[in-house]
Order: structure tokens, then C-alpha cells, then sequence
């Protein structure tokens, strides 16, 4: 089993969100009810308020003391773009984006106004062939490289799922294909996106001649990057789950006589969903991590490109724009991480076997 | 010239020349008529393709193309342009050469290498050439303080310019007593900044090292040892020591006197007075299927060049300001104004004057010469990257296969017509520039003579010579 050092152990014993997962927390619950017993005349509301309010006091206190610290400190490295820049700064460069994004769309408006106004004139003037439909060509907005990042890594982490579900489910139910693709997965699995990158890239190139794909050629790079990263955990859990069935089920199929597709549908996939989902979960992180390195060197316009463009420019403002874009990258992750989580509950309730 | 073929061609003449022909063919005419008029007939025409890409690196002589969109140049001819930072060279090659761009900011000797096949062989044409000077060459502070004191210095105690590479030769001694080999940094192993870097060194003595067949490090036998960073992460590398100096483009060694970690010693400028540097570069089948889409983007850009030099100079505060922007260069607005409107920072405190540091439209800038391509031809050969000696007519073919001023006349000549730029402003040439001086090591350069030039080197490779892993040999 693959495990992170923060993830929560027992999914089946953590709920998506934070304010239920407080109330399910035991130690928690032990502290409310120390409080009732203190006190039994406190309403039930009261209780749960004060319950969630001693689940959030640490993390909070944690949060704070971060921001303190990096206040702080932040002030005495002294680069040669100036001093690191400090939460303050950060926001202000989160807020400098926002503006960016709010005067790119004012352009845009502008720009199709404009194109808008040009078209009327030459269809009134009596030359239709001068009307143009142009798409606004200005430069991707922050929000833009958030909405292509997302993209690209659903694109690699679905490609990811349905090359390793099939390939984990045959290495779980057969020996003797585990043991051949077992040292090619483990040789695998440690390659950095990085060194994938150039082979990729070489390959899409010479496969994508047309002049105007569907996709661009970077976008497709960068989602197989992603999946080339970020199937080995979704690979590797599925095989557990399917190997760890219990044999007294699958006696029970034989005895039954079910066909191949029937216990496969009806034994092996509901009692390794729990791990597929485990590894798909950590998967979705692997790739959301590999994807800013694929972007930053393959040009896919996402979050990894917006970060290097910014280092490549190194003007007084370049280091707090990254660090907000860290901060964004942490929380996408982050919320990535929650969706998958709430997912794996979801099925791990409604399957058990 | 004309494409004649004749004995005593080599084999990648010849090949040039049989291609060329093919080209022509492919454009529906008979290749005896001459390609010039060929192409400028079918230039007038709606514009083709006009959703285009194009490619750039954060240097601040990207500028005619960020002011050909910002300034309503490209809409003006129909076309509606996407610019996009690219992370390196390679990468904007491959670029190009891929068809995600359809055309780039270029090193002079990007489409010339692809073409004669060295590194990523591709038919890439350069049909303007973007701008005159625009590099320096940055020291580290360290060596710096150790060649500082030696320097002569003038009358109001700041040091003679030009710098000679002379004075780095004790400092490269001392490195190489103390067993360290002495790096300097460049951006491309075809790039102007290699080969001015070279030359710089070279006309002071210092050995910057042949490139062979098989190597294509350049360091064989070589007193500074040079390697490839991209431009905007050569002032981190010369901070993190790896380097000792570097040659680039703007803002890149103003970036260095900004954050103190650097010194700049010697412009390109000072090297070879007003050389020819990036060029716009595009496929050449790319020309061929939209004739019309080249000639207005090459109008757009001629229309951006002029704008940037007009009025001696009074747009540039504003071109600071667009440049600026983090899309473009996105380097803060008073290190990028600190080369482009007329000075030059060295030392802290040493602002010199620099008219001609950054020039996009003046002295026919973007006119492609074919004795412009001759020169980094030579200097291909010279260090090697070409590893054998060829005729002088296979440099003509060379430069003619890839410089396009066919092209260029075709677009300026109708911006003439139509009043937009002077007609002076577009030279009446065979291409060649005739002898040039203005070296700094005092040797004359004629395009028309490129096995002449190559022969009065002190250092680098003469006729008949050849590199291998062990050094340079002689037949």
C-alpha cells in the first residue's frame, strides 16, 4: 500500500467537510462532552458551536503563526530582486492579478466592440468580405492558466485512470502477469516528469502534423506528462485491492459459476474500489504536482508557465506574483485532494462487500 | 546573383541551389525568371491565414513585434496575433519548426543552422532582420575587482572604451593555477551572443574553445570554457557562481548592474560598430502557402520598426512602458529605459551615452543582407560548428537559400508606395555590404569574400584544418 504522511489512514472515518469532520474528530467529541457535563444547562446548539469552535482554534493558532513567522522572516533574506516578499505583499500581488484579469476582459469587450462596430461599417459599405471574426488574442489572464492547468490534469489523470484500473485490475487477478510487469512499474514509477518530457515531446511532435490540431500540441505534451507521472499509484492500489479479495468470495463465485464478466463486475471491481479510489486519489496529487514542471518546460500556457515567465522576468514584482501563484497551486491542490476524498467515502460506504 | 548552377559546387550547394529551384518550381513559374519578382506578385491577395502565433524571447529587441500589436500595426494589415513567451531558443525553434508558431523572434543564426542541417535541420527562412546591436558583455563583480585596477582609464578616471579581452588574461590565468576552469555564459550554441563573446575573447587573446563533429559543448582546447543558459536566467546563474560572465541581450546585463551582482564591460556595438542581430524568422513553406499573410505580417513589423526609431527616438519611453508589461519582457520598466532610450549603464555611476545601442529601423536595419548571414556563416566555421571548408559560392547559396530581401523589398516597397515609410529608408543593394570595418580587433570584413575573411583570424580555424576530441588539426 502507498500511503502519504498526512493522509488520513481510515477514510471511512473522515467526512469531506471540515465541520462535520470536527464533530466525527473523538477527541472532540470527548471535549464536549466534558463541557456537558460541566455544564447541563447549555443548549444543544450552544455545544455544537463551542465544538466547532475548540476544532478550528488550532489550526487556526497554526495558520497565524505561519503568517507571523513569514512576516517576520520574510523581511531578512535579501535576494537581488529585494527582500522576500511577506503575506502582505502577496496579497497585494494577488490583488494586482485580479486587476490584470479585470482590465484583460474590459480589452477584450473592447476588442469585440470594436470588431463589432468595423463589421456593421463594412457590411453597411457595401463590402461583406471585410467583416472579420477574429477571437481576442490578448495574453492569458491568471484565470485563464488556472482553467488550463485544471484541464490539462483532468486530461492526464483520465488517461492515467483508464490505462491503470485495467492493466492493476489483470496484474491483481493473475500471478503470473503481476510478476511480469512488476519490475517495469517499479522502474517506472521514480521518473521525474522532467525526464519524460523530452521524449514526449519528440513523440507528439512527430505524431501532431496537422497545422491546426484540436488540441495543441502543448496542452496534449503536458496531459501526458501527467499521466505518464501519475498512473503508478492507481496502478499499484488497484492490483492490492484485487489481490487482497477475500478467497472465500471468489469461492463462493465458483461455486455460483460465475462467468469471468459477472465476477469481475460482481465481486472483484466492488471490493477493490475502495483501493482503486485510494490510488486515484493519490494519483490526482502526483499529477497536480508534475503538471507545473511539465508546464513550466513544455509552454503549456497554464499555473507552471505563469511561474516561469515570472522568474524569466525577474522585475521587482515577479517573486510576490509566484508566491500568490504557490499559494493558489497549494489550494487547488488541496481542494483536488477534499473532492477526491469525499469521492473515495462515498464509495467505500455504498460498497462494502 | 542568381541561382546558375556551375562546377565547383559543393555538395550542400548544390543541394541548396537544387531545392531553391524546387521552391521556385512549386510556385508556378519558371526558376529562370529570378525569385524576386516571383514572390511579389502573388503578395497582394486577402490575407490567408490571419489568426497567427508567434513566438518570443523576454530580450528587449522583441520590440517591434510587441508594438506591432500593441500599436494596431498587425490589425491594421488584417491580422490578428497571438505573441507568446518562450522558455528558451530550443524551445522557440522547435516551435517554429513544429508549426505550433508560425513565426519568431530569432537568432541571426537559428534559420541558417536549421537550414545547412546543424542541430534541428528544418527550411527556415529570416526575410527581415529585427535590429542593429542591443548586447553586452557582463563580468561578475569578483572579476570585476580583479581586473578593474589595470584598466586604462581617461581623463575623468573612468576606464578607455572599448575594453579589450586582454585584461581577463590574468585573471584566467590565476583561475587555472588554482586548478578552476574559467565559464562564461552565452544563450545559444548559433546565437550572436556565442559568436561576439568568441570574437571579443579571441581579438584579446583568450581562447574560447572549437566545437568538433561529434561535440557540440565548443571547448575543445579552450582557455574560457562557454555554455548555454537561456537569456533571463543568465544574471541568476552569474549569481550562483556557476558563471563568471556571460554575453546577452537587453535588459539582461542592465538586470546585472540592478542587482549588483554584475558589471558590464563591452557592448556588441563596441565590438563590431552597428552588427546585425535578431532576425524574424518563419518557415519557408510557411511563406510559400500564404504570400500574402508574410507580406503583411513583414509590413506590420517594417511599420513597428519605424515607430520605434521615429522622431530620434521619442516613442521609446513608451516602448519601455509596453515592454514592461509582464507578457512581454516584463523586467521593471527602469532597467529595461536603462538601454533603450540612448544610454548605456556599466559600472554603477558610469552611464554612457549610446545612441546607437538598440537601432530597429535606421542604417536599414531591417533589411536582410546576405553578407550579414556570410558573417555568422564565417563564424560557424570558423569555431568549428561547420567542421569542413567550403567554396565561397557555397556560402553565397547559403545566404541566399535563407536571407529573404525579396521579401523584405516586396513589403517595404509597397509601404513606400503607399507614403507609410521614406523611400530612402530602403537601400538600393545586391545584398552585400561591401567592406566593413568597425571591428574591434581592427580586421576588415567583406560578405563577398567569406574564405579571405576567415584567413586573416589569428585564432580559429583555417582552410584545411579540422577538430577532433584531441584538438585542432591540419591535414
Amino acid at each position: 500500500m502507498m500511503a502519504t504522511a498526512f493522509a488520513d489512514t481510515d477514510p471511512t472515518e473522515t467526512a469531506p467537510a471540515s465541520v462535520s469532520a470536527v464533530a466525527s474528530d473523538p477527541s472532540a467529541t470527548a471535549a464536549s462532552k466534558a463541557i456537558s457535563q460541566d455544564e447541563p444547562e447549555a443548549s444543544p446548539r450552544l455545544l455544537m458551536f463551542r465544538s466547532v469552535l475548540s476544532g478550528l482554534i488550532w489550526p487556526i493558532t497554526g495558520i497565524v503563526a505561519f503568517l507571523g513567522l513569514w512576516a517576520v522572516l520574510a523581511p531578512q533574506v535579501d535576494t537581488s530582486l529585494g527582500t522576500l516578499p511577506g503575506p502582505a505583499e502577496v496579497t497585494e500581488a494577488g490583488f494586482g492579478l485580479y486587476e490584470e484579469f479585470s482590465a484583460a476582459k474590459d480589452a477584450e469587450a473592447a476588442f469585440y466592440a470594436q470588431q463589432d462596430a468595423n463589421n456593421a461599417a463594412a457590411i453597411a459599405a457595401g463590402t461583406p468580405e471585410r467583416v472579420r471574426d477574429f477571437t481576442y488574442a490578448g495574453p492569458p489572464t491568471f484565470l485563464d492558466q488556472i482553467i488550463t492547468s485544471l484541464e490539462t490534469v483532468a486530461l492526464g489523470f483520465f488517461l492515467a485512470t483508464i490505462f491503470a484500473v485495467p492493466i492493476g485490475l489483470m496484474a491483481g487477478l493473475s500471478t503470473r502477469f503481476n510478476a511480469a510487469i512488476n519490475p517495469l512499474v517499479q522502474i517506472m514509477k521514480p521518473v521525474s516528469p522532467l525526464a519524460w518530457l523530452p521524449i514526449v515531446t519528440m513523440v507528439i511532435s512527430a505524431m501532431i502534423t496537422s497545422a491546426d490540431p484540436l488540441l495543441p500540441k502543448a496542452f496534449v505534451i503536458s496531459a501526458l506528462v501527467v499521466m505518464l507521472c501519475s498512473l503508478w499509484p492507481t496502478l499499484i492500489n488497484t492490483a492490492v485491492g484485487t489481490s487482497s479479495i477475500d478467497k472465500d468470495l471468489l469461492n463462493v463465485g465458483k461455486v455460483l459459476r460465475l462467468g469471468w464478466f459477472d465476477k469481475l463486475t460482481k465481486l472483484v471491481l466492488p471490493a477493490s474500489l475502495p483501493y482503486i479510489f485510494t490510488g486515484m486519489r493519490l494519483s490526482l496529487g502526483v499529477g497536480w504536482m508534475v503538471l507545473i514542471a511539465a508546464e513550466m518546460l513544455a509552454q503549456n500556457p497554464g499555473l507552471g508557465k505563469f511561474v516561469w515567465d515570472e522568474f524569466q522576468n525577474g522585475s521587482s514584482q515577479s517573486l510576490s506574483r509566484i508566491m500568490f501563484a504557490v499559494i493558489v497551486i497549494g489550494l487547488i491542490g488541496f481542494l483536488l485532494d477534499r473532492g477526491m476524498m469525499a469521492l473515495q467515502t462515498l464509495v467505500s460506504k455504498n460498497r462494502t462487500v | 546573383m542568381k541561382f546558375t548552377g556551375g562546377f565547383g559546387f559543393s555538395r550542400r550547394g548544390v543541394l541548396a541551389a537544387v531545392m531553391a529551384s524546387a521552391a521556385l518550381a512549386a510556385c508556378g513559374e519558371t526558376p529562370s525568371e529570378g525569385e524576386g519578382t516571383i514572390v511579389a506578385a502573388s503578395l497582394g491577395g486577402e490575407v490567408e491565414k490571419p489568426n497567427l502565433k508567434f513566438g518570443f524571447i523576454k530580450l528587449t529587441d522583441m520590440a517591434p513585434l510587441a508594438i506591432a500589436k500593441e500599436k494596431g500595426y498587425f490589425a491594421e494589415e488584417g491580422l490578428n496575433v497571438t505573441l507568446e513567451p518562450q522558455a528558451n531558443w530550443k524551445v522557440l525553434l522547435d516551435g517554429v519548426i513544429g508549426g505550433q508558431l508560425d513565426g519568431a523572434h530569432m537568432l541571426a543564426g537559428q534559420p541558417l543552422a536549421a537550414t545547412i542541417g546543424y542541430g534541428t535541420k528544418a527550411d527556415l527562412i529570416a526575410p527581415l532582420s529585427l535590429d542593429l546591436n542591443g548586447n553586452a558583455i557582463t563580468l561578475s563583480n569578483k572579476v570585476w575587482d580583479m581586473i578593474k585596477a589595470d584598466l586604462p582609464k581617461g581623463e575623468d578616471g573612468k576606464p578607455i572604451h572599448p575594453i579589450s579581452a586582454e585584461v581577463l588574461k590574468p585573471v584566467v590565468e590565476s583561475f587555472e593555477s588554482q586548478g578552476k576552469p574559467f565559464n562564461m555564459g552565452m544563450v545559444f550554441p548559433v546565437s550572436t551572443h556565442n559568436y561576439e563573446l568568441r570574437y571579443w575573447l579571441a581579438a584579446g587573446g583568450l581562447k574560447p574553445g572549437y566545437y568538433s563533429d561529434g561535440d557540440v559543448q565548443g571547448v575543445i582546447d579552450a582557455d574560457v570554457k562557454l555554455s548555454v543558459t537561456p537569456p533571463p536566467q543568465l544574471p541568476a546563474t552569474l549569481e550562483a557562481g556557476t558563471i563568471e560572465g556571460y554575453c546577452v541581450g537587453e535588459p539582461w546585463n542592465q538586470a546585472a548592474v540592478f542587482k549588483k551582482i554584475g558589471v558590464p564591460v563591452i557592448t556588441d556595438d563596441q565590438i563590431w560598430n552597428d552588427n546585425p542581430e535578431k532576425v524574424f524568422g518563419l518557415r519557408e513553406d510557411f511563406a510559400e502557402k500564404y504570400p500574402a499573410t508574410t507580406a503583411a505580417m513583414l509590413r506590420a513589423i517594417i511599420k513597428a520598426q519605424q515607430w520605434l526609431d521615429a522622431d530620434g527616438g521619442a516613442n521609446r519611453k513608451e516602448a519601455v512602458e509596453i515592454l514592461s508589461r509582464p507578457n512581454y519582457v516584463g523586467a521593471d520598466a527602469e532597467v529595461i529605459a536603462a538601454s533603450m532610450t540612448g544610454v548605456f549603464t556599466f559600472e554603477p555611476g558610469d552611464t554612457r551615452e549610446a545612441e546607437g545601442f538598440n537601432i530597429f529601423f535606421d542604417k536599414f536595419a531591417g533589411y536582410p543582407y546576405y553578407s550579414a548571414a556570410i558573417w555568422y556563416l564565417t563564424q560557424m566555421r570558423r569555431w568549428g560548428q561547420i567542421a569542413d571548408d567550403k567554396d565561397d559560392q557555397w556560402y553565397f547559396d547559403t545566404a541566399k537559400a535563407v536571407y529573404r530581401p525579396d521579401l523584405y523589398l516586396a513589403a517595404a516597397n509597397k509601404l513606400v508606395e503607399d507614403g507609410v515609410i521614406p523611400a530612402e529608408s530602403v537601400p538600393e543593394t545586391d545584398g552585400y555590404r561591401g567592406e566593413q570595418s568597425g571591428f574591434i580587433d581592427g580586421i576588415t570584413y567583406d560578405g563577398s569574400k567569406p574564405n579571405d575573411y576567415l584567413a586573416k583570424f589569428p585564432i580559429g580555424l583555417k582552410a584545411g584544418q579540422s577538430v577532433t576530441a584531441a584538438g585542432v588539426s591540419s591535414e
